[in-house]
């Protein structure tokens, strides 16, 4: 008798334990609610999490933040795919626990977490140094990571301006003019381009471009409007701007023009190294990519030169990220001391040079070290100057929450139009379908 | 002389007096038979405790959360919309999309393959030299991970750089563009699937045909049947209940297809092809939950996949037990 009484005994707490574990996770945010007053120079370790090539690290910023300050350790927890990355950071901010001292927000997704989870960050808009802070940022970036009612949740790293990228000796091969501005006067319209690719087409046996994608990836950015009204909601079939892109990308798509790659496929990966195309759109990062892709063999193929425009602008920005800190975190303070050092004009120079990613201020954008900057790789292009004229005219284009589906609806469809020869008015209705069905729920 | 292996004699007589005795004194028999076999409870406890955890609590989780309307962010704090959800998935083309992609590569994956399968088990079944090898070999697509696989077939199917188009080119054929066609993906990712389960399947059936009397095949011979009417005559009909098996386990592979598309494609986009071509319901319920973040959405095709499965199971059984009330 006395065994089956402990004999159930320890199943019960079997169950309990089992049943404990199941129910446990997000209930334990309460703890910063005790703030004892902030010591800069007590010990702390501050967690960064980042998703694919933010490049703080590479850059040498923790380092050099460790070195200014030996009280400090930091630790990042990087995930490669952007997307991977927004998912988990999705259900941390559901259990309310998990979440790193400083999360890295990515442009595709900052909509999203400024409009549903901006109470879940601290609000730079409200801190002492607020306008300094402010006046650090483009304007359009530091709008970008801000709600209606004017908090700011995250700080500017890198933009995405945007130039054409073109392979030197294919347009030599095929009778173009070969030098960057000869090229930049080819092209100073999307039709313009289209034309330069019609002439390329017939005398060159590869493509002229990779993908429609890139069409209209950079100038659904070029007009008023992208995917969002003014209030940030979206507006795929009606905006002028999804109209205008689709146009110059489903004629491209329609007419051949395109090696019709996927973007961030395998064989458009593959496709660098065989000379398969000779344009891209290039944001700034892109050139990273190319030169990962091609290796030293690529050095000197590749040459920059200005994007072409629409009626309403020439500039646009593809990509880039900010860093927030999320309120309830145990360091929020000494958090907020690191977003703003990381972020800092004389850090985004550094970035810029170390690893190439154009930086989100104005006064890092005059730095010398960045206007002066040419681009070895590039046949010493003056990248500096490109991205630097390039994000001074970015305008404001409103963001919305379901940017990126959005934008993949319409890139898959832009290539059933080139793979499958659909009709462009019916690639259209198919995309704002798929569109609708991602913001629909 | 195990407590196991007394368990099931006293559980069978405790029901068995349970039953027969008056009720007044049932409880008491009750619990006494439950501090009896407190070790055979103890034993399979764990199976029942995790299956709870991790199977049973997500199962109705589940089924909660495709009441509301919610997104990932913020799973619990949905609005109830009933069964909206539903309705709205029925009238959603992409649904009946899915539907049509999941049966018809379901059907080029299973019917070839399981054919193959019986076919193959059929010649291992002979003494053959390096049998041993063979049935290993056999088991080796069936070990390799779906992710690896697919990658490797994905670049053999490339359209620009792809191993097949390139040999389709030297023999003077056309290039396909395997992944922008409805046929051709589909075959394609047909062709995966065959790839990796048609080992496992021959090895189920070769051993329920070791299982078959060596005197039926004599008796066969005896009377001039030949090799294919001892296949024909012998083999299958013996085989039914494996082959029923099989045919089961294979179609719920089928409706929960999902690995293969997802990373044949380009990108690993979840969109299944530049028009949905080769959505499968597994994928459109990831797009719903892990693309567009409408968790409600994809609890709701995880329901629909659910019930599918147990409407193509309940069908199998009512065909087989026809069959079997037919031939007694």
């Amino acid at each position: 008798m006395i065994h089956s009484t402990k004999g159930r005994a320890t199943l019960g707490a079997a169950l309990a334990a089992v049943l404990l574990t199941a129910g446990c996770g997000g209930s334990d945010g309460d703890a910063a609610a005790d703030a004892a007053p902030y010591d800069p120079n007590a010990p702390v370790t501050l967690t960064v999490g980042t998703f694919g090539t933010m490049d703080l690290d590479n850059a040498g910023l923790y380092d050099e933040y460790m070195k200014l300050h030996p009280n400090v350790t930091i630790k990042q927890n990087n995930i490669t795919e952007s997307a991977e990355y927004y998912k988990s950071l999705q259900t941390r901010l559901a259990a309310g626990s998990g979440l790193d001292d400083i999360q890295g927000l990515e442009i595709g997704f900052i909509a999203d977490v400024v409009r549903n989870h901006g109470d879940a960050f601290v609000d730079f808009a409200a801190e002492e140094n607020a306008e300094e802070l402010k006046g650090n940022f483009y304007d359009w970036k530091w709008g970008q990571a801000s709600t209606e009612d004017g908090k700011t949740i995250g700080l500017g790293t890198d933009t995405g301006p945007q130039a054409m990228c073109y392979r030197k000796d294919l347009f030599q091969q095929a009778g173009l003019p070969t030098e960057r501005d000869q090229v930049s006067e080819l092209w100073p319209t999307w039709e313009a381009y289209l034309d330069v690719a019609r002439q390329y087409q017939g005398k060159s046996s590869n493509k002229f471009l990779d993908s429609p994608a890139s069409i209209f990836s950079s100038s659904v950015y070029q007009g008023e409007t992208a995917y969002n009204d003014a209030e940030g909601n979206p507006i795929p079939e009606e905006s002028e701007g999804v109209k205008t892109a689709w146009g110059y990308a489903s004629t491209a798509a329609s007419e051949g023009l395109t090696a019709n790659l996927e973007q961030f496929g395998k064989e458009w990966n593959a496709a660098f190294s065989n000379g398969a195309f000779a344009t891209i759109a290039c944001p700034a990062w892109m050139l990273g990519y190319i030169k990962s892709q091609l290796g030293d063999a690529g050095t000197g193929l590749w040459d920059v030169a200005s994007l072409p425009g629409t009626e309403s602008s020439g500039a646009s920005n593809w990509g880039g990220s900010f860093l927030g800190v999320p309120k309830d975190g145990k360091n929020v303070e000494a958090a907020k001391d690191l977003a703003e050092w990381l972020t800092a004009p004389e850090q985004q120079v550094k970035t810029f040079t170390e690893a190439a990613h154009f930086p989100s201020s104005p006064q890092a954008a005059a730095d010398p070290a960045v206007v002066d900057a040419t681009n070895e790789y590039f046949n010493n292009a003056p990248t500096g100057k490109i991205f630097g004229e390039s994000a001074e005219a970015i305008k404001r284009t409103p963001i919305g929450p379901y940017d990126t589906q959005i934008q993949e609806a319409f890139t898959t469809a832009l290539t059933d139009v080139a793979s499958n020869g659909t009709a462009p008015d019916a690639g259209f209705a198919n995309a704002v379908k798929a569109a609708q069905q991602a913001i629909g729920g | 002389m195990t407590i196991a292996s007394q368990a099931p004699a006293e559980l069978h007589g405790a029901s068995a007096a349970s039953t027969t005795t008056a009720p007044g004194s049932a409880p008491r028999r009750r619990r006494k038979s439950l501090t009896e076999n407190r070790w055979g409870y103890a034993y399979v406890a764990p199976f029942f405790l995790v299956f709870a955890a991790f199977s049973l609590y997500p199962f109705m989780y589940t089924a909660w959360v495709s009441l509301h309307r919610t997104s990932l962010s913020n799973i619990d704090g949905g609005t109830w919309v009933g069964l909206d959800n539903y309705r709205n998935l029925l009238q959603s083309e992409f649904f009946w999309n899915a539907l049509r992609n999941t049966f018809t590569i379901g059907i080029l994956a299973t019917v070839p393959q399981l054919c193959m399968a019986i076919g193959l088990a059929h010649l291992l079944n002979y003494k053959l030299r390096g049998r041993t090898f063979f049935r290993t070999v056999m088991l080796m697509p069936y070990a390799t991970s779906i992710a690896a696989a697919t990658l490797v077939f994905s670049q053999l199917f490339g359209r620009d750089y792809g191993l097949i188009n390139t040999m389709l080119e030297a023999v003077g054929l056309e290039r396909i563009d395997w992944q922008s066609g409805t046929v051709s993906s589909q075959v394609a990712i047909a062709v995966i699937v065959t790839w990796r389960w048609t080992g496992y399947n021959a090895l189920i059936y070769l051993a329920a045909m070791q299982a078959i009397p060596g005197e039926l095949y004599e008796a066969a011979e005896i009377d001039g049947a030949n090799k294919w009417k001892q296949f024909l005559h012998v083999t299958v009909p013996s085989l039914r209940p494996t082959i029923l098996f099989t045919v089961v386990v294979s179609t719920i592979g089928a409706v929960q297809l999902f690995g293969e598309p997802l990373l044949f494609g380009a990108t690993n986009s979840t969109s299944g092809g530049s028009s949905g071509q080769y959505q499968t319901l597994g994928l459109l319920m990831y797009q719903q939950g892990w693309s567009n973040f409408h968790i409600g959405q994809a609890a709701t095709t995880a329901w629909m996949m659910f019930m599918i499965i147990l409407l193509i199971v309940g069908i199998n059984a009512a065909i087989s037990r026809l069959r079997n009330r037919a031939e007694r």
